[in-house]
């Protein structure tokens, strides 16, 4: 299943509304990655409220997205991780080290205005 | 206890040991040492010797028994008969009486400290304060750990500081789940600050080998909601000051 990668302004919004298979997380990763260089966007958020388990495989590509992604020279937070899902996440030793991390679609734009704030 | 107050209680017990005895019912003995449980327990009466003067009384009784019959060894042996599987079956009532009103005292001072258990405040806009006090069991430990999760979420806390001030002490297992719990709300966007911790307590985290990093710690509490304040961009001033630069 694909995930939408929307534009808005500066920056790219991608919802991932499903559970997705290894493969599709794969596509999904390229996707983003042609998307940002498209757009020469500043930054990524990508949603993932819908998720109700975050597997060690998922949890990588998610950070490497965000590290090639910062090669691209943009941010990306990934936003809405469920409490129940955090905590999982946590004790299985999948820490999003490195990534940035927010609440909600929101506080997501909301940090990449700071960051693109502090950084011009 | 008084004088008149020990009598009055020797006098219900050994006429309840005789009522059992005489009738073979034990309702009657079961409800008075459910009663008097809960009389002597808030005194601070302990198992053994609560089961210590029923056997008392059982062998005094049975003492008295021998010194009746001596003569009559056959009869002496029909009374015992029936009277020892009786005398076992009172101090075994008594002794299980005396520990149910006990485990039902424990249990419900659990259910109370699970009910004041952690309350999570909003201080703020976005800034939740979690004061912890006493032991930390695992479960309590889970419990917290979902209620401020929970909290993030529903008040969009953007910094969160928890205060173990009241916490003596925790083992290693809590302190790691203290870490874990400070990770998953930096995954929910939210910034934890720690604030008090004891010496022991650092002492644990240190031993466990928690990446301090990922921790952040503020002495006190007053420390740790200062710095909650400059990290939301808070400046509190005095309300003279803030009317002289204005």
């Amino acid at each position: 299943m694909e995930v939408p990668i929307l534009k808005q302004g500066r920056y790219l919004i991608a919802t991932i509304q499903a559970a997705l298979s290894d493969e599709d997380l794969l596509q999904f990763r390229r996707a983003l990655l042609d998307r940002v260089i498209q757009f020469r966007s500043r930054g990524v958020v990508v949603d993932v409220t819908a998720l109700d388990v975050m597997d060690s495989f998922a949890t990588r590509t998610l950070r490497d997205i965000t590290y090639m992604i910062r090669l691209r020279g943009a941010d990306t937070v990934i936003v809405g991780i469920q409490p129940e899902v955090a905590f999982a996440m946590v004790q299985l030793g999948l820490t999003l080290e490195g990534v940035a991390t927010a609440l909600d679609l929101e506080e997501g734009l909301a940090h990449l205005e700071q960051r693109a704030r502090s950084s011009s | 206890m008084t004088k008149d107050e020990i009598f009055a209680e020797a006098t219900s017990v050994y006429d309840n040991y005789v009522e059992a005895l005489a009738t073979g019912t034990f309702e009657a003995l079961q409800s008075y040492s459910r009663n008097l449980s809960e009389r002597i327990i808030p005194r601070g009466v302990e198992t053994h010797e609560v089961v210590g003067i029923v056997l008392l009384l059982r062998d005094v009784l049975a003492r008295s028994l021998f010194a009746k019959y001596q003569g009559d060894f056959t009869k002496l042996n029909r009374i015992l008969d029936a009277y020892e599987p009786a005398a076992n079956r009172i101090a075994n009532t008594v002794a299980v009486g005396f520990v149910q009103e006990r485990e039902r005292v424990i249990r419900q001072q659990q259910e109370a400290i699970r009910e004041l258990s952690t309350p999570v405040l909003q201080v703020r806009e976005r800034l939740l304060i979690l004061p912890i006090i006493g032991v930390i069991d695992p479960q309590r430990a889970r419990q917290l750990t979902e209620q401020l999760l929970r909290g993030i979420r529903t008040n969009r806390a953007k910094v969160v500081v928890i205060d173990i001030t009241g916490v003596a002490a925790m083992d290693a297992t809590v302190a790691n789940h203290l870490v874990q719990t400070v990770e998953a709300s930096r995954l929910l966007g939210a910034t934890v600050i720690v604030t008090g911790l004891s010496p022991e307590i650092a002492q644990t985290i240190v031993n466990i080998g928690v990446d301090l990093g990922k921790m952040n710690t503020v002495g006190d509490l007053q420390g740790g909601i200062e710095q909650a304040e400059r990290l939301l961009g808070y400046k509190v001033v005095p309300a003279g000051e803030a009317a002289a630069a204005a």
